[in-house]
Order: C-alpha cells, then sequence, then structure tokens
C-alpha cells in the first residue's frame, strides 16, 4: 500500500508534465477559409496559462484591441480580421504545436505571439518550415534574424546597451546579474559581461533561477556580500514578485543599490506591490506615462476596452503595433501572401505609442526610441532617459567592437 | 564567512516556508493516504484570502487572515472530500488524476475571478524591517514566518497527542475496520481530517503573501516542494516533516550558497531520492498491523 503511494505519488509529479506535452490540438473553429470570403484569420499565440500568463494575457489583450480597431475603420483590403486565439500554456512544444495548428488548420494570415525566447525558439523552426509568419512581440537576447519572423520588441542594441550606458554614465561600476535560467537571460548576460569587460566595470556574480522559483533568501544574501553598485535583473514572471519583497526585506535600498530590470512593466509593477520596488530602474522604449498622441489614444482605447484600473506596458504596445505594422505591409502589398508581405515591409513606419517605428528590411526589427524608467510608488514608471531618436536595430550588435566575439 | 553564517537562518526561514506548506498535507496524504494535488490551490485559496480581507479592512486585516484563510480553505477541502475524494479511498491513482482535474479547475476559477496577473498582497506595517541577530540579518517577515510554523506545529501535535478527536484519527489510520467497530463515524474523522489540513493549507498560504507572488500560479510553485518533505519525512509523522523540513531547508539553502538556485533544486533531488532508496519509508515509519 504504502509503496504504492509512493509509485503514485513519483507519478503524480511526473503527470502534469507528460500530458501538458501530449495535449492535442483542439479542432478548428469552423470551416470558414483561412483568407478569403469576407474575412482574414489571423493567430493569436500567447500563454493563457501557466507562470507566463501574468504577463502573455495582457500582450493579446493589446493585439486583439488592434484588430478590432482596424476591424472598426473597414479591416484590412477590405475584410474583416478574424483572431483565432490558443494557449501556449506556457510550455514551450506546446506553442510549437500550436502554431503548427494554426497554420495548418486554421491557415491564418500571420501569427502575432510568444513571450519567452524558449517559446520563440520552439515556433521558429515550424515557421520557417511552413514558410509563414511571426510577429514576436517582446524585447529578447538578439543574435537571431530569421526570414519568417518579425521582431517588434527591441533586440539588445536598443534596450540592454542603452542600460548598461546609462549605469555606465552614472559611475556604476560593480554590478551583480540576476536571471531565470533560460535563453533570454543567459544570452543577455553574455553580452553584459562582454560589454562589461570592454569598459572596465567589474561583474561581481552571475546568479540564474529556475523559472517560478520564489526562495531568494540565498540570492539576497549573496548579492549583500557582494556589495554591487547595481543589479542588472533578468528575471522573468512570477519571481520577480519574491525577488523584490524578498530583497527589500532584507534592507536594500533602491538609493543603495538599484536593481535594472528589463523584464517588469507596469503590469508587473502592480503585482509586485508599488511599494517593494519603488525607485528602481526599468529599461523600455515605452512607458504608459510616454508623451505621444498615439500613445493618449492607445491608453484610452485599452481602458475603454478592458477597464479604468488597466495598465499599459513595452511588451503591449509592441503587440498592438505588431498588428498594425502587418497590416501596413499587407496593404502595401495588396495581398496576405507572406513573400509578398516580407518585400513590402522594409521601410513601413507608423506613429506608435513610442514614437515613430520603421521597419527595418534587412533584419526585419524596427527602430525604437530606447528609455529608461523609475518606478514611482504609483506604480507608475517615470522616464528618466532617452534615446531622443529611434535606435536603428542592430540584432547582432555588428556595429560594437566589444560584441564582436558574441555572434554565433 | 559572514556570508556562510547568514546561510543558517535562511535555511531555517525556507524550512519554516517548508513545513508550512506540508504540514497540511501529513494530514491528507501522510494520515489518509490521499495525494491531493489540489494541495497548492488550498495555499493559494489562502492567500487570496488575505488579498480580499485586505481590499476591504486594510492592510491590518493582515492576522484576521489567518484563521479566516483556514476556515476558507478548510472548507473547499471538506467540500473536496465529501463531493470527490470519499468514492475514491483505497485507490490512490485515481486520486491523483482526480485532485489534480481539480487543482486546474481551481486555477482556471482564480484566473477568472481575479484575473491572470499577480495580485498585490501588501505586508502590514509591523512586517516591514528586521533585526540585526549576532551579525545577521533577520527579516520580520521571516521571523513571523517561522514563528507560525512553531505554532502550528505545536497545535497540531498537541491535537494528535491529546485531544479527543486527534486519538480518533490515530485510530482509523492504525486500523480503520476496528475503528469503525469500536464506535468511531470514520467517515466523520475523515472529512475532519481533511478540514484540517486543507486549512492548514489556506494558513500557509496567508504567510506565503509575505514573501512570494499572489496570482493563479501559486500553488504549483509549492506542491513539489510539499510532498517531498512529507516523503522523505516519512508518512504520517509530524516529527519525520519537521526534521525533512529542517533537512531539505539547510540543503537547499546551503546547496544553493554553493553553487546556483537551479543546480541546487536538481542536488536535492538526487539527495532525496538516494535516502529513499536507503530507506524507501521515510526518515520514520508509521508500524501499524496491516501485513502490507
Amino acid at each position: 500500500m504504502r509503496s504504492r503511494l509512493l509509485k503514485a505519488l513519483t507519478l503524480s509529479l511526473t503527470l502534469p508534465v507528460v500530458l501538458v506535452a501530449g495535449c492535442v490540438s483542439e479542432p478548428g473553429t469552423g470551416a470558414s477559409p483561412g483568407v478569403g470570403g469576407d474575412g482574414i484569420k489571423v493567430g493569436v499565440l500567447h500563454s493563457l496559462s501557466g507562470t507566463m500568463a501574468i504577463s502573455e494575457v495582457t500582450v493579446k489583450d493589446a493585439e486583439l484591441l488592434a484588430i478590432e480597431e482596424l476591424n472598426a475603420s473597414g479591416g484590412v483590403l477590405g475584410k474583416k480580421l478574424v483572431p483565432v486565439t490558443e494557449d501556449g500554456a506556457s510550455d514551450w512544444p506546446t506553442f510549437a504545436e500550436k502554431a503548427q495548428k494554426l497554420i495548418s488548420q486554421d491557415k491564418v494570415a500571420t501569427v502575432f505571439g510568444g513571450w519567452t525566447s524558449a517559446s520563440r525558439k520552439a515556433m521558429l523552426p515550424v515557421f520557417e518550415r511552413n514558410k509563414a509568419l511571426l510577429w514576436y512581440p517582446v524585447q529578447y537576447e538578439g543574435l537571431e534574424s530569421s526570414p519568417y519572423i518579425f521582431y517588434t520588441g527591441a533586440t539588445t542594441n536598443q534596450q540592454i546597451v542603452p542600460a548598461l550606458d546609462y549605469l555606465a554614465a552614472q559611475g556604476k561600476k560593480k554590478l551583480f546579474l540576476v536571471g531565470s535560467d533560460y535563453v533570454f537571460p543567459r544570452t543577455a548576460n553574455k553580452i553584459i559581461k562582454a560589454y562589461a569587460a570592454a569598459k572596465g566595470i567589474e561583474v561581481l556574480g552571475e546568479e540564474y533561477t529556475p523559472l517560478g522559483h520564489t526562495e531568494y533568501g540565498t540570492l539576497v544574501n549573496k548579492l549583500v556580500d557582494a556589495k554591487p553598485d547595481a543589479v542588472f535583473n533578468t528575471l522573468n514572471g512570477d519571481s520577480n514578485v519574491a525577488f523584490f519583497k524578498q530583497l527589500r526585506s532584507a534592507g536594500i535600498t533602491a538609493a543603495g543599490t538599484p536593481v535594472v530590470s528589463v523584464s517588469v512593466a507596469e503590469e508587473e509593477v502592480k503585482g509586485i506591490g508599488p511599494d517593494n520596488v519603488a525607485g528602481h530602474l526599468v529599461a523600455w522604449n515605452y512607458y504608459q506615462t510616454t508623451r505621444t498622441p498615439a500613445n493618449d489614444t492607445f491608453v484610452k482605447a485599452f481602458k475603454a476596452k478592458y477597464g479604468v484600473d488597466k495598465v499599459t506596458s513595452d511588451p503591449m504596445e509592441a503587440g498592438y503595433n505588431a498588428v498594425k505594422l502587418w497590416a501596413a505591409a499587407v496593404t502595401k502589398a495588396g495581398s496576405t501572401d507572406v513573400e509578398a508581405v516580407k518585400k513590402a515591409a522594409g521601410g513601413i513606419a507608423i506613429d506608435a505609442p513610442e514614437g515613430t517605428t520603421t521597419i527595418d528590411g534587412g533584419n526585419q526589427h524596427v527602430s525604437k526610441t530606447a528609455r529608461i524608467g523609475v518606478v514611482e510608488p504609483d506604480g507608475q514608471i517615470k522616464e528618466v532617459w532617452s534615446s531622443g531618436a529611434p535606435i536603428t536595430p542592430d540584432p547582432y550588435l555588428k556595429g560594437y567592437d566589444w560584441a564582436s566575439g558574441l555572434a554565433p | 564567512m559572514e556570508a556562510l553564517a547568514n546561510q543558517l537562518p535562511i535555511g531555517l526561514s525556507i524550512a519554516a516556508v517548508l513545513l508550512l506548506i506540508a504540514l497540511g498535507l501529513t494530514f491528507t496524504f501522510g494520515q489518509m493516504g490521499v495525494i491531493n494535488m489540489a494541495h497548492g490551490e488550498f495555499i493559494m485559496a489562502g492567500a487570496y484570502t488575505a488579498y480580499l480581507l485586505q481590499g476591504w479592512a486594510g492592510e491590518q486585516s493582515f492576522l484576521l487572515a489567518l484563521p479566516v484563510a483556514f476556515a476558507v480553505a478548510g472548507l473547499l477541502g471538506l467540500l473536496l472530500e465529501w463531493a470527490l475524494i470519499r468514492r475514491f479511498y483505497g485507490r490512490p491513482l485515481d486520486t491523483l488524476l482526480l485532485t489534480w482535474g481539480v487543482s486546474l479547475i481551481l486555477q482556471q476559477l482564480a484566473r477568472d475571478l481575479f484575473g491572470a496577473p499577480n495580485v498585490q498582497a501588501t505586508a502590514p506595517g509591523w512586517l516591514t524591517g528586521g533585526i540585526d541577530l549576532m551579525g545577521v540579518r533577520m527579516p520580520y517577515n521571516r521571523l513571523f514566518i517561522l514563528g507560525l510554523a512553531v505554532v502550528c506545529v505545536v497545535g497540531v501535535w498537541w491535537y494528535l497527542a491529546k485531544s479527543p478527536q486527534g486519538r480518533r484519527m490515530r485510530a482509523v489510520v492504525q486500523d480503520r475496520e476496528l475503528a469503525a467497530y469500536s464506535g468511531i463515524a470514520t467517515g466523520r474523522v475523515d472529512r475532519f481530517t481533511f478540514l484540517l489540513g486543507s486549512g492548514l493549507a489556506g494558513v500557509a498560504g496567508v504567510a506565503l503573501t509575505l514573501v512570494g507572488p499572489v496570482g493563479p500560479g501559486l500553488g504549483t510553485f509549492y506542491i513539489v516542494d510539499a510532498f517531498l518533505v512529507v516523503v522523505a519525512g516519512g508518512l504520517g509523522q509530524l516529527r519525520g516533516a519537521v526534521i525533512a523540513a529542517v533537512a531539505l531547508g539547510m540543503l537547499n539553502s546551503f546547496l544553493e550558497f554553493w553553487s546556483d538556485a537551479s543546480l541546487a533544486k536538481v542536488l536535492v533531488f538526487v539527495v532525496v531520492i538516494a535516502f529513499l532508496q536507503v530507506r524507501p519509508q521515510g526518515m520514520f515509519v508509521l508500524r501499524g498491523r496491516s501485513l502490507v
């Protein structure tokens, strides 16, 4: 009886993995054709459950808002957009599987989706194999340029490098690196270490924790012991809440040791509790407080659709932009054909909430303005520095001498 | 060296968290043999209770949240036992699937009720800050969790060892039929055991809002660790759970100090697996009269 119980328990601990990985796609939504008739089907693929849902649900909301706005102004090529939403469930094989389902079963014209680099890396071969298009809306670690992905979030030279420049200008000479244990933080830290080595900045420690980790006592202890000038934080998801709560109760203040986060935006600040993170720095391309006419419209529309207590954040804005950029490219191409859209996309610019953003035809990234912000006690983020003009995307950091050894 | 000394209280506070989340399981899993995958969601229910009370009564409602969360999670557990689990006793694999399904349903329910993003549960003012003990900084919230764990353990010990209800429960665990023949209403004892075990999960949930996130996925972060403690400690053994929690907490904190969090997690599992090879029934074994 007891040993049977233990066996069952072992099974129980592995079961979620097996079951989730084995999920079979649901049947399509109907017989309506992918492109044609009076609608154009587009896929929206984010984690609506699991540890990444905290972040990805908001991006999905922003993308649906953009689709709704396009439909309200007549649609694209005179046809309404029909979103097909799928749940990636914070599980990378599921992302690949759902992407395949959207492409072959729903026959969508394009897919907007992903958040973690692990999910993007899982979907990349699917889109390349099927010659289909993915619009990926989140800042990431760079060093990638798939011909079938458009990257509307920042690459490293539009977020991490400006953040490092900012810290260097503030006289921060000793850094401590904290990140979740997957592709983005590890690659980002490789870049940070290359930068640090070239600019005479010392990296005192480099720590990774599994996604969903909640126990930061030891890590904070190591951090206190190392006495860095600043902490560079690439933690993702729920872990940020535990990290900042435990950092604060260990007596570390933003004034003494500021933490620069690249994955903490307005939505995450709300969950962490503004008290716990106020005064710390974040690096993005857009804040809810960014002053542009397009942003006024965006924030107002978002609150009208989803509730006045909702906040807007950088990845949401990048997701919103992705839909608008794709629509502009389709309009220019006169078709949703993937090759035609890719050809038409280069040079397309829109007045986005973050300011003018232009697609780079070569690497399929977009130009973005870099902004450093400080978290305010009310949960909003105040810009303290900006690059002024959009920075041309450089995913392989070819324009930086210190980064010469990084490209694969 | 000073940092190394710091690891001791950190290990203790990890142990306190482990103990709090596992204590309820020593009832439902340890005593009754029900693999309750929804235990994590009862923890989550406790955390959301703290969040809701705060919305109504301000941050001073934190202490009030402890008994209320106990009641909320306890009633959820009672409902689960009464509606489903009692039909599945002696079928551990079926209960496992059943409760896993319940846990998914509860997670989605939380997501629908409170939204997918984490919500903010503010710690009361008197729990922010900390004191320096022998050159080691102990945050008040960690001390509070430590104290709460001790109180819960003592309470559970008293209940099992001294109270008539506890005695009946032990009787049912040792020999269900004989207990029934002696006039114990075993069904009622089962239900009460489940209420207590789930209630303790709720209390753990309130405490966890001090140090961790409050969101629909909350339970999934802790459930594996909770089972680990109960299995390593020996099923149904209070002192086993206490020792296992302290050992795992210390192991975790020192292994992480010398390596990193990901590796420490792997090493802890390796140690537990190796340990279970030597002692498949955990640290302490409940000697019953059954032949199996």
